[in-house]
């Protein structure tokens, strides 16, 4: 049985102006080209601040690699690594058990995670977790095995309701313009619709 | 048009908005997407300009140097060891009086080998005679690029346009790429006094004796000691050609300030902190934080370190309680650089006036050491409470 429940609204007030998602993927999966996708979403959506840092120098296909997102009504001038996100992206189920990807998250936080397991094998006590089985998906929506950079937008945006799903649609179907745009927004719409939340 | 792109790109833009003709360069990390990224410009057309690849940096600038002194706009760009190999042209093209503009993407110097940021790489190329900006977001990154080449072909005097690594270079961020017909009303295309030309042979830069003498033609000619000299002149000269740069782009482009430095919260502070690049913008939040305490703090970027804008950096900080200096760069043996010029301008112009800043140095982000904004916090606030130490202090060791 899936539960389709929507998460909280996560929404950006005066008292949360300041969001900051930190993207966990392995070298070659597409991580920071997801993240850039949601960075130019949320600057078309009237976020004038928007920052996306890659971690640096260790970069090799296969390996863990992590992005930071911060999203903000004014103009961002801190640079610095996120040491506590609001959210998290896993494109990778595997590196629950490979890197600490839920240090600093904020209790309460949200936890958007790629998985073939079923929602329910998991339990992080302090987070509200989404998940879909975004590989499996996208190869559904005729994109290659392993292409998961797109899919999970459509989880993210369904567990966060942080952004318009039709502008990150459109963010999709330009950055993957000469690579299979409606494969991919495809993808990202499936897990929409597949995304398991509680929270 | 705004995009959202990294900082190496932003420069990339810049070198092809500003039409250059002649791109030589070696690619080293974190340069490299940016050279990339100009020959993908030249290879589809989109950029009508030679893109030489060579087997050095020192061919890099060799072939920039070449390209100038036959008229071209040219340009390169490299980090850390390819900036230091290169270090014997860098000289000579000041010496030569070539505008040619070049990216610093700022990387700590090996030995030990490291690719991360700090400024050591640009800050000993100080006392080449080349103009330094320093940059703290995209917008500045593509609009100095643009101001430089403006500049540099003004005074007649090579620029470099330096960038953090990583922080800024591999960062993204939205920035307004500025149109094409804005910056050709800008910046007219580059018309040296002379270039070279077969049908005009000349020598360049031969063996120029200590004294003066007659030349080929029977004029007095400078020696090398007035060469020199004109260049010292001339890259102070260049500080009001720098504002004058700063204004026309003001009204072609409608943003720009202050030439020299970029000050934030600055005119009621009692302390304020002073540094180059994107620390600057880091120290806003440390500020923010600060003025919420009720210690009036703000912070300066200094836009221009080379010519060296002592009189307006002494004007700003004149009366002021103390000046805490971040440097991600040290002369060894001393102390940073920055804190030493700053020192040297605040004695030269308020000396004995009785509204003279103490003066503190705080070194921090060597090779890349993570930047926490949370220690520049604290570091500000225990510098504006005592000057903690004569000496250089170290934030972020772990010994």
């Amino acid at each position: 049985m899936r539960d389709h429940k929507k998460l909280k609204a996560f929404e950006l007030t005066d008292e949360k102006d300041f969001i900051e998602i930190r993207w966990h993927g392995r070298g070659g999966q597409g991580a920071i080209t997801a993240a850039k996708i949601v960075a130019s979403a949320a600057f078309v959506s009237g976020y004038l601040g928007v920052v996306m840092a890659p971690t640096f120098g260790t970069e090799r296909r296969g390996a863990p690699v992590m992005t930071s997102l911060k999203i903000s009504r004014r103009k961002i001038y801190d640079l610095s690594p996120i040491e506590k996100p609001d959210i998290i992206v896993v494109l990778d189920h595997l590196l629950l058990a490979e890197a600490d990807v839920t240090c600093g998250l904020k209790p309460g936080g949200i936890i958007v995670l790629n998985t073939p397991k079923a929602f329910e094998s998991y339990n992080f006590k302090d987070y509200r977790l989404a998940t879909a089985d975004i590989t499996a998906i996208s190869v559904e929506a005729g994109l290659p095995h392993g292409m998961v950079n797109a899919g999970i937008i459509g989880t993210l945006a369904r567990a966060t309701n942080l952004l318009g799903m039709d502008i990150l649609i459109q963010g999709i179907e330009e950055e993957f313009r000469t690579r299979n745009p409606e494969k991919n927004s495809l993808a990202a719409k499936i897990a929409f619709e597949r995304t398991v939340a509680r929270g | 048009m705004h995009i959202i792109e990294n900082g190496n790109v932003a420069a990339a833009l810049g070198v092809l908005l500003c039409r250059v003709n002649v791109i030589a360069a070696y690619p080293i990390t974190p340069q490299t997407p940016l050279t990339e990224r100009l020959s993908e410009y030249v290879e589809s057309g989109e950029m009508q300009a030679e893109y030489i690849p060579v087997e050095s940096e020192h061919s890099a600038l060799a072939v920039c140097i070449a390209a100038s002194s036959a008229g071209a706009r040219t340009f390169t760009a490299t980090s850390a060891n390819g900036l230091l190999y290169m270090h014997e042209q860098v000289q000579w093209a000041a010496g030569a009086r070539l505008p040619i503009v070049m990216c610093v993407v700022n990387r700590a110097v090996g030995a030990p080998w490291n690719v991360w940021n700090d400024q050591q790489d640009s800050i000993s190329q100080r006392d080449t005679g080349w103009i330094q900006m320093y940059c703290s977001d995209h917008q500045q990154i593509i609009d100095a690029v643009i101001k430089a080449y403006w500049l540099a072909e003004k005074v007649s005097i090579p620029i470099m346009v330096c960038y953090d690594g990583y922080i800024l270079s591999h960062t993204y961020m939205p920035f307004d790429v500025p149109d094409q017909e804005k910056v050709d009303a800008f910046l007219s295309p580059f018309r040296p006094d002379y270039a070279l030309n077969p049908d005009q042979p000349a020598n360049l830069n031969t063996v120029t004796l200590p004294d003066v003498r007659m030349d080929v033609r029977g004029e007095l000619a400078h020696g090398y000691m007035e060469i020199r000299y004109l260049l010292q002149e001339e890259m102070r000269t260049s500080l009001t050609v720098a504002a004058e740069a700063e204004k026309r782009f003001a009204d072609i482009f409608g943003r720009g300030g202050d030439p020299y430095i970029e000050p934030y919260l600055c005119a009621d502070a009692q302390y304020i902190a002073v540094g180059l690049g994107s620390l600057t913008y880091q120290l806003r939040v440390s500020v923010d934080v600060l003025r919420k305490e009720g210690i009036k703090v703000g912070v300066m970027g200094v836009r221009f370190y080379r010519p060296f804008p002592d009189e307006a950096l002494a004007e700003a900080l004149k009366g002021k309680k103390g000046v805490i200096v971040f440097e991600k760069a040290l002369s060894y043996g001393y102390e940073g650089a920055l804190v030493s010029d700053l020192k040297s301008a605040l004695y030269d112009h308020l000396a004995g006036t009785g509204v003279m800043p103490m003066v503190q140095n705080i070194i921090l982000g060597i090779g890349g050491r993570d930047i926490r904004t949370e220690d520049l916090t604290q570091a500000l606030r225990a510098a504006a409470k005592s000057r903690v130490s004569r000496q250089p202090v170290w934030i972020g060791l772990k010994l």
